[in-house]
């Protein structure tokens, strides 16, 4: 059989490395927003229009700005317990649940221990949301190392049953008694509401903090070594005398106690209350900001500021030209599809056929 | 008696998108992509198949618009996961915000456009989509309301699963098709196009996840458009697939069982037992989680799982 050879075919090639990367990444962003601007056109809108409208409305005064630095305290926090896991191959998609239970541990102290002294309140309320989320991380990892469970759909089925279980508490023990109509949970004690610190709750120093921690304790310190290691190769870590279903279990755990902080502050900083969205999707975006940060928390917290920048925007866009603030969504999703895509180009090439070789 | 056939009914009803989204899935996985966009394919089938209703009033028309839908969207995954070879779980979720998103913004922008501020479909496609009802046969008693009773969705969905079941298990095709997601480089080395099957696949698993969105969009609102109509099916859906084999034909079985566990909650009487409302609306999460565990702790003793071995595992040639 004479089969002809493909019109394109993939060749690999030497890695890409440092400004060519950058570039790659710059173009690929470029790209899809160009790609996004021909979308809002077909859609009937001015693309430079909407996205002046988005950059403007997420800066345009004090209170925009502090609105924008609100988004982005939960995307960066999440996104830090995610990295975590993800550096480990450890495909925690359940980040939404374990800031649900994070803020259901928190809210705990808040309805019943409003009383006590402030300061006592917000740490115990900040270590009930880290063992919170950190002990519902924890059940994947289990059965990933006992049985090998696809930790991916468990999580992601965790999430739900989060959901549901604060759901729970709205409708019965936890039910405020003076909400008529719908039932809710009663608005936190301003006791148990975490500072405003030059505007913005205080979520937004812890969500640095946590950065230079996370940062730290994936690069220098031992633990994140063999982090790093076991989501290389099982093999390697096996051969290195490291304990695999030790390590899972302590990353999964304080991957899911980063996000459990994360519902914690979104509760009593943001919301002072509990909802059944105080997640609200912010754990899924935390994976593609992690992803295209490329696990580096620094580069991730730029990331998320450039994603609260689109979503607050994307508020004043809607109120101002009546498109939905979707356009959010939907611009996340084409400027990740580009920059994945691009990655491609780091390693591989296309060649076309009949092509002559170089060289 | 009465009750138990309404259960019965009502279960089978609640099954059909995820039936459609399990089958979808199905097909992704047996070529090796776990793709986690089903609920984004779901999303964008329900908003183009809507629509299409909406504006032609035809049924064939919205059904093939909500399968082009699905396949589009279905494309986008292929092209990045198969020929960028891109992370197979980041480019799923992000298929899935992405749907989401575009299935509510244009949600959002057709509700602008409408006179009335809402978006209901015509009266032709609201008739044709109605609950069956066959003179004669829909009458017999029991069975007649058990068989013949519902809304055309819930047949074609039974039969393209019962299709897709002989197409992997059957066929000559289905075989090579097996073969990619249990071993690419040896399927590339029989002569079968690995990334022409993948992309026909995941594709053709598309638009059958693109018609179950149509359900949610169409059936489930009562012909109303809402925004976020497919409500995290998409989810279970991928999850059944473990619950299912990896078998369309089993996909049937599980998703009326997973259909059943949704509506349980109207039909055990308040007067019997007091189990709060927000019980039900897990129990399928719950089962989906349990379903996962047991499977995984049965694979580890028997070895009859017809999960593909290079699930989630992208294909390079020059890698072989």
């Amino acid at each position: 059989m004479n089969k002809r050879e493909p019109l394109i075919r993939v060749v690999g090639r030497a890695e890409r490395v440092g400004k060519q990367r950058v570039l790659l990444t710059v173009g690929a962003i470029v790209l899809a927003l160009a790609f996004g601007a021909v979308f809002l056109l077909i859609m009937g809108y001015n693309p430079l229009q909407v996205y002046a409208t988005i950059l403007s409305g997420a800066f345009r005064s004090k209170l925009a700005r502090e609105g924008t630095v609100k988004v982005m305290i939960p995307l960066v926090i999440s996104t830090l317990g995610v990295t975590l896991a993800f550096k480990m191959r450890f495909w925690n998609i359940g980040a939404e649940g374990q800031i649900i239970m994070g803020a259901a541990f928190a809210s705990y102290f808040a309805l019943y221990c409003a009383h006590w002294n402030h300061w006592v309140l917000i740490l115990v309320m900040f270590l009930a949301g880290a063992i919170g989320g950190g002990l519902w991380g924890l059940i994947a990892a289990a059965f990933k190392i006992r049985w090998g469970t696809n930790e991916t759909l468990l999580t992601l089925m965790m999430n739900y049953i989060a959901q549901h279980i604060v759901s729970y508490l709205r409708d019965g023990p936890w039910k405020d008694p003076e909400a008529a109509g719908f039932s809710k949970i009663a608005r936190f004690d301003s006791n148990a509401a975490l500072d405003k610190v030059l505007g913005v709750h205080f979520g937004w120093i812890i969500a640095i903090v946590l950065a230079v921690i996370v940062f730290v304790y994936l690069k220098y310190t031992k633990q994140g070594y063999e982090i790093a290691v076991v989501g290389e190769s099982h093999e390697t870590a096996r051969y290195a005398g490291m304990n695999i279903k030790k390590i899972t279990l302590r990353t999964m755990f304080l991957s899911g106690a980063v996000c459990g902080i994360c519902g914690m502050v979104q509760a009593t900083g943001a919301d002072v209350t509990l909802t059944t969205n105080v997640a609200g999707g912010v754990g899924f975006t935390a994976i593609i900001i992690a992803w295209l940060g490329n696990l580096n928390p620094f580069i991730s917290m730029g990331i998320a500021g450039a994603f609260s920048i689109l979503e607050k925007g994307s508020t004043v866009v809607q109120s101002s030209y009546g498109l939905s603030a979707d356009c959010a969504d939907v611009l996340q999703g084409i400027v990740l599809f580009f920059v994945v895509a691009s990655e491609f180009f780091v390693r591989y090439r296309f060649v076309l056929r009949n092509h002559k070789e170089a060289k | 008696m009465d009750m138990i056939i309404k259960f019965l009914c009502a279960a089978i009803s609640s099954g059909t998108p995820l039936l459609f989204g399990t089958v979808g899935e199905i097909l992704n996985e047996k070529v090796g992509h776990l793709n986690l966009g089903v609920e984004g394919m779901m999303s964008v089938g329900a908003c183009a198949g809507f629509m299409a209703g909406y504006y032609t009033d035809n049924f064939l028309i919205a059904i093939l618009a909500a399968a082009v839908g699905g396949m589009l969207t279905a494309f986008i995954y292929a092209l990045l996961t198969v020929t960028f070879m891109t992370n197979q779980n980041v480019t799923g979720l992000t298929l899935t915000i992405f749907g989401v998103g575009l299935a509510n913004l244009i949600g959002v922008f057709a509700l602008a456009q409408s006179p009335n501020g809402t978006l209901k479909l015509p009266e032709t496609i609201t008739a044709t989509i109605a609950n069956l009802n066959i003179p004669g046969l829909s009458d017999i008693p029991v069975i007649g309301t058990l068989l013949f009773s519902y809304n055309p969705f819930v047949y074609i969905g039974i039969a393209i699963a019962i299709l897709l079941q002989f197409y992997l298990y059957k066929t000559k095709k289905g075989l090579a098709v097996r073969s990619i997601g249990e071993n690419p480089a040896t399927a590339d080395a029989v002569g079968i196009n690995v990334n022409l099957q993948k992309y026909l696949n995941i594709m053709l698993g598309g638009a059958v996840c693109g018609i179950g969105g149509a359900y949610c969009s169409m059936i489930i609102n009562g012909g109303v458009w809402i925004n976020d109509n497919v409500g995290g099916l998409g989810w279970i859906a991928a999850a059944l697939v473990i619950f299912a084999n990896w078998k369309p034909g089993m996909a049937i079985f599980g998703s009326f069982v997973f259909g059943a566990l949704r509506v349980l909650k109207f039909y055990i009487p308040k007067s019997v037992i007091e189990i709060p409302n927000a019980f039900f609306d897990m129990l399928p999460f719950l089962m989906t989680a349990l379903v996962l565990v047991v499977s995984s702790a049965r694979k580890s003793s028997q070895r009859k799982s017809q999960m593909p071995s290079y699930l989630g595992v992208n294909y390079f040639r020059e890698d072989r």
